[in-house]
């Protein structure tokens, strides 16, 4: 009976004010998709950095007069350095392969150069990739080197970029979370006040306080869990039409946002959701039924 | 039963106390009357016992319990244990007289089943019997205080506080709310009732309790409302 009770009561409650109710949903679903969409962020950039971050190296270009005791005299203090992994040395002939390759759809361009006027260059993998700036310290100006080139910096910039977004969206999901708390502690108001007869009666024969306060909360739960449902839809339908859709180009380049992670938004959201308004709730029954 | 223990209550911005050093016992199956003028404390003493307030100074005790210290989490069930009556009646107006009864049955925790077999007892014992299914509004006053005090009976309260239950009725029907209280009263339920209607504590010849100012002026075994 307590049960049924209690959902009748969430059921009739929720309709009672029923726009009230469909704005909290909105709101709710704006702001748990976009922190849906931070959190996937999030896991996305980690796993693209450690991705890249594997393969990124430091490349020491030389100048072109060269000569070959300064390559291996380089060559060799580079073996014996602490924070190189690995050192890869490439000849003109290669870089002018690689140029062949990466170009191969500018004819134009690849016949305009040789093999000579491409520079021979280190490709240094550091134990850290992070320590970039010492190895700049101690070899630009080493006799016959030319300039070095921290591909982690390039990334970087990419990184930003995205970490920015993943920050707007994060303000976003705040803002908007921010409302739809509001629209809880208001809708909870209202719900109380409508039923302050009941609640007075329930006060005076003795109903326990969880009796009285669980419709509220549960209906403010209840708003919260559709609202995480609609949003978890909402970051499926941009996987679907956007990233592999008009954006499918970008995503090919980025490693792919995967199923499991965008469903695992549902139960994440839905809890997050949940929690923090049934939190709301019950802290605003507090102000509103008091013993 | 009931003890207050040297209780003084001063509401916040008060200039004066609504109870100054009240001490007073009531023994089970007692019928008491407070009486006195608006103001002088008489509500402050059934909002004490309901733990709706606590005193500033000294202690309530009721049914063995001191309550004035009680945690807040315990009042609910303490409360199972006194029923309620006041002036307007305090019936929901979308609820027929059978379910405002059964109201404080299920929200106490117990199932509809014991709803079914109690209420009509009830319901009958009040005098109601054959207007179970009417809705407040097709009731007179005298039948929706009855609904009340049904609705106060119903889970065997060990006490029964009346606030002026005849404040908003005509003398004959508040004399038959009073007969209504008596029966109760005389099933071993102690009652306590606010009231300054001086017919009634002059018909009923019970123990009557003065207070004037916060302070209990008298305290006579039977007595007029003087």
């Amino acid at each position: 009976m307590r049960a049924k009770y209690v959902l009748a009561e969430v059921l009739v409650g929720l309709w009672r004010n029923v726009t009230m109710t469909i704005a909290m949903m909105i709101t709710m679903t704006v702001s748990l998709s976009m922190l849906g969409a931070s959190l996937l962020m999030y896991v996305q950039v980690d796993k693209m950095k450690t991705f890249y971050y594997q393969q990124v190296e430091v490349s020491i270009y030389l100048k072109n007069d060269v000569t070959p005791e300064q390559r291996s005299d380089l060559e060799s203090k580079l073996n014996n350095d602490a924070l190189v992994e690995t050192v890869l040395y490439e000849t003109k002939e290669k870089a002018y392969e690689n140029f062949k390759e990466m170009f191969g759809d500018a004819p134009d361009m690849v016949q305009s150069v040789g093999p000579n006027e491409m520079p021979e260059s280190f490709r240094v993998k550091l134990k850290d990739p992070t320590q970039f700036e010492a190895i700049n310290g101690e070899y630009k100006e080493l006799p016959g080197v030319s300039t070095i080139v921290d591909q982690q910096q390039l990334l970087a910039k990419v990184f930003d970029v995205l970490g920015a977004i993943q920050t707007m969206s994060l303000i976003v999901a705040a803002v908007m979370g921010v409302a739809a708390l509001l629209l809880v502690a208001n809708t909870i108001q209202v719900a109380a006040y409508s039923k302050r007869r009941e609640v007075a009666v329930m006060k005076l024969v003795g109903a326990s306080n969880w009796f009285i306060q669980m419709p509220f909360v549960l209906e403010a739960v209840f708003a919260a869990v559709i609202g995480a449902i609609l949003a978890g839809g909402l970051l499926i339908v941009v996987k679907l039409f956007v990233l592999e859709g008009s954006l499918v180009a970008l995503t090919n380049l980025l490693t792919p946002v995967r199923w499991p992670d965008v469903l695992m938004m549902f139960p994440v959201l839905a809890g997050v959701g949940g929690l923090i308004s049934a939190v709301t709730a019950w802290v605003t029954l507090r102000f509103y039924i008091r013993v | 039963m009931i003890r207050l223990d040297h209780v003084t209550k001063t509401y916040p911005k008060a200039s004066r106390p609504s109870l100054d050093d009240v001490s007073v016992g009531i023994e089970k199956g007692d019928f008491v009357f407070f009486i006195g003028p608006s103001g002088s404390g008489k509500s402050t003493i059934v909002k004490l016992l309901l733990r709706e307030i606590s005193p500033n100074r000294g202690k309530v005790n009721v049914n063995g319990k001191e309550i004035s210290s009680m945690r807040s989490w315990k009042i609910p069930h303490f409360r199972r244990s006194i029923g309620c009556v006041f002036q307007d009646f305090r019936l929901l107006p979308n609820k027929t007289a059978y379910e405002n009864v059964a109201f404080a049955i299920e929200v106490i925790g117990k199932s509809k089943a014991v709803a079914r077999r109690v209420v009509p007892e009830v319901l009958e014992l009040v005098g109601l019997g054959g207007k179970e299914h009417r809705y407040p509004h097709e009731l007179s006053g005298g039948e929706q205080q009855r609904v009340a005090v049904a609705r106060a009976f119903v889970n065997r309260p060990l006490i029964l506080l009346a606030d002026e239950p005849t404040g908003n009725l005509d003398p004959d029907t508040s004399i038959e709310i009073m007969r209504l209280l008596d029966r109760i009263n005389r099933t071993g339920t102690t009652v306590v009732m606010v009231t300054h209607d001086s017919n009634i504590v002059n018909q009923m010849r019970r123990r009557v309790i003065e207070i004037e100012g916060g302070r209990i002026v008298r305290d006579q075994a039977r007595g007029v409302y003087g």
